[in-house]
């Protein structure tokens, strides 16, 4: 394998992911990745010098509209989907001392 | 012939003509669910209840006037990735495993302006990730065709559904082939739009970019008039086009006298199936026996659009899926130490193996220092794969091609290597890179009578070309059969399996076979 991943590349990437990865399951995902870039190299064959980043095919512009308040209340719909909810808000574990 | 094996256009006509009522064609389906699906695990979520309530209420709405369209009163299956209000929808993952979402997908309004019957929700592949339905937490979906193997993905369920005649049509979602090749694998058919033509409202997220509702069913016709339904402006998608024609079924006229059709040679050599190369040797000489104009031509960059698309859907993914944290909805960690460590825990109890792949390799490619290196340098080869659409669409209406350089693989042969699992989507993942429509018909079965497929592309808007060559084709191909599914009964210490009202005694079948389905041949 060309690309190696690193213990401190998986610790900072499962940061970035907010995942909790296993110690095997570290060494999978170390695994994964390095076998995924060797084979995203390829793209290194392409000379891309002077191509534009296509990010959508079509040029799409940002769709504005006045801040108007077209939904109804949902508050109760919305919360019943809650895993844990409190006087009318989600609940979370405390977040400030 | 029974109701379930009609077409959903049949069905519209039957009902419109007062041959059969909404809820007879509705019990049908339910019927047909309770006595198939325990062996294909088609669905995640059956609603016979809220379908059968719906079903008189549109019964009401079509004598009354309100509901006019060919469409009125047929029921549907919905991929269980599209918003249903009051349904639920888990994208067939543990982290949404009780969702029930306040709001519905626009298509699924537009469906249901149009007295579109939900039957119930279609099991898929973890959040779409996957091309064997596999990687669903409620365990995966087996191929009507021969249980043993997978439907494909990600939108499996949708296409066994429609091939077991559960359910006459379903809506599925295309981010790299996910329409196309499990519709290739199911013999049915999908049809993936031009990107923004349905709108993503309502379809959770996995690489926006890409993501594509679009109709599974059995023929064209069916695809052509769902797709007209479904097909809307939405101010609510800032990436939803506003398109003047969508009258799609005006297309369907069987007619190819002069249309230029392109076949990538590129696409036909080393790792396609002979079988599959034939099947698509067979639909070019049956488009030019009608007077298309078929030629094979080089394609260029093929190689270079699985690299992409890895690249570009896991960082969209990583983005898209960072919204399940256990706050708001779905599953949280029971055990925890703070909001950081909830969110961490809840994520990694709630979500699979190959979707946590992708998230972490997302996460990579996004991260300083390797942004430009993958990130930006897919998005430029995706660039040139479009230009080498746009210079093939300079000479061609149509591209013809496979639509899996196989047919469906064995259940428990794909996941253990992911890499190769994703070279099976060479033939549909560049379609999604550059936003262009395709739709994958069935031919014919191969020499295990599991069915092969055959993929029409068309330039960005051009859905009315493939629909027209697809229309064409089937004409010559005749009406494609179901499978014979074998349904087995377990009674007295010994098994019975009906197959297709004959009654047969098989000895020593095994218990976790519930049911074998027999290959069907096409009908000419």
């Amino acid at each position: 394998m060309a690309n190696i991943i690193s213990d401190e590349t998986i610790e900072y990437v499962g940061i970035l992911a907010k995942l909790e990865l296993s110690d095997e399951e570290k060494e999978q995902a170390k695994h994964d990745i390095g076998r995924m870039l060797d084979y995203v190299d390829k793209l290194n064959e392409l000379d891309t010098s002077g191509v534009e980043p296509l990010s959508h095919v079509f040029p799409v512009n940002n769709v504005f509209r006045e801040d108007v308040v077209t939904n109804g209340n949902e508050r109760e719909k919305i919360l019943a989907n809650a895993p844990e909810k409190k006087d009318g808000a989600f609940k979370v574990p405390k977040t400030v001392e | 012939m029974q109701l379930t094996d009609l077409t959903a256009l049949e069905l519209g006509r039957k009902i419109k003509e007062k041959e059969v009522s909404v809820r007879e064609v509705v019990q049908a389906s339910l019927d047909r669910i309770a006595q198939t699906d325990g062996g294909i695990n088609g669905f995640v979520t059956v609603d016979a209840e809220g379908a059968l309530a719906r079903a008189d209420e549109v019964q009401k709405g079509i004598e009354s006037g309100q509901y006019t369209g060919a469409l009125a009163g047929v029921p549907v299956a919905v991929k269980d990735n599209i918003c249903t209000e009051g349904l639920k929808t888990t994208c067939s993952s543990k982290i949404l495993y009780n969702f029930v979402p306040t709001y519905s997908a626009e298509a699924i309004l537009n469906l249901r302006k149009a007295g579109a019957v939900i039957l119930g929700k279609t099991n898929m592949d973890e959040f779409a990730m996957g091309s064997t339905t596999e990687t669903s937490a409620f365990g995966p979906t087996k191929n009507p065709w021969n249980s043993e193997h997978v439907p494909g993905g990600s939108s499996g369920g949708s296409c066994a559904a429609v091939a077991a005649c559960e359910a006459p049509y379903a809506l599925g979602s295309d981010t790299g082939g996910s329409i196309r090749q499990p519709a290739s694998f199911c013999g049915v058919t999908g049809l993936k739009p031009t990107y923004g033509t349905v709108s993503r409202y309502g379809l959770v997220a996995y690489g926006s970019s890409l993501d594509q509702i679009g109709p599974i069913a059995k023929d064209v016709s069916d695809c052509a008039a769902v797709l007209e339904t479904i097909a809307s402006y939405d101010k609510k998608d800032s990436t939803s086009l506003d398109r003047r024609e969508t009258d799609f079924t005006s297309a369907l006229v069987d007619d190819v006298k002069g249309l230029r059709v392109g076949i990538p040679s590129d696409y036909l050599g080393e790792g396609l199936d002979d079988e599959v190369r034939a099947a698509v040797m067979k639909v070019a000489d049956v488009l030019r026996e009608k007077g298309a104009v078929v030629e094979e031509f080089d394609l260029s960059l093929v190689e270079y659009a699985i690299p992409a698309y890895y690249v570009i859907a896991s960082a969209e993914a990583s983005s898209n899926l960072a919204r399940f944290d256990g706050v708001k909805y779905g599953y949280r960690a029971k055990d925890y130490e703070g909001l950081h460590n909830m969110y961490k825990k809840s994520r990694s109890e709630g979500f699979g193996e190959e979707v946590k792949r992708r998230i972490m390799l997302g996460s990579f490619v996004l991260s300083s220092g390797y942004y430009d290196a993958y990130y930006l340098k897919a998005l430029r080869t995706k660039a040139l794969i479009k230009q080498s659409f746009d210079r093939a669409f300079e000479k061609y209406d149509v591209i013809l091609a496979p639509a899996s350089p196989t047919t469906a693989p064995k259940l428990g042969s794909s996941l253990s290597d992911p890499l190769k699992m994703y070279l099976g989507d060479i033939y549909t993942i560049s379609v999604n890179l550059a936003g262009l429509p395709g739709v994958s018909v069935p031919v014919c079965t191969d020499h295990a009578g599991l069915p092969i497929g055959v993929q029409l592309i068309g330039d960005c808007f051009k859905e009315k070309n493939i629909i027209r060559a697809g229309y064409a084709y089937e004409q010559a191909r005749g009406r494609w059969a179901a499978p014979e599914l074998v349904t087995c009964e377990k009674s007295n210490g010994a098994k019975a399996c009906v197959r297709s009202n004959v009654h047969e005694i098989h000895e020593a079948v095994p218990d976790d076979v519930l049911m074998v389905a027999s290959a069907a041949k096409e009908v000419g």
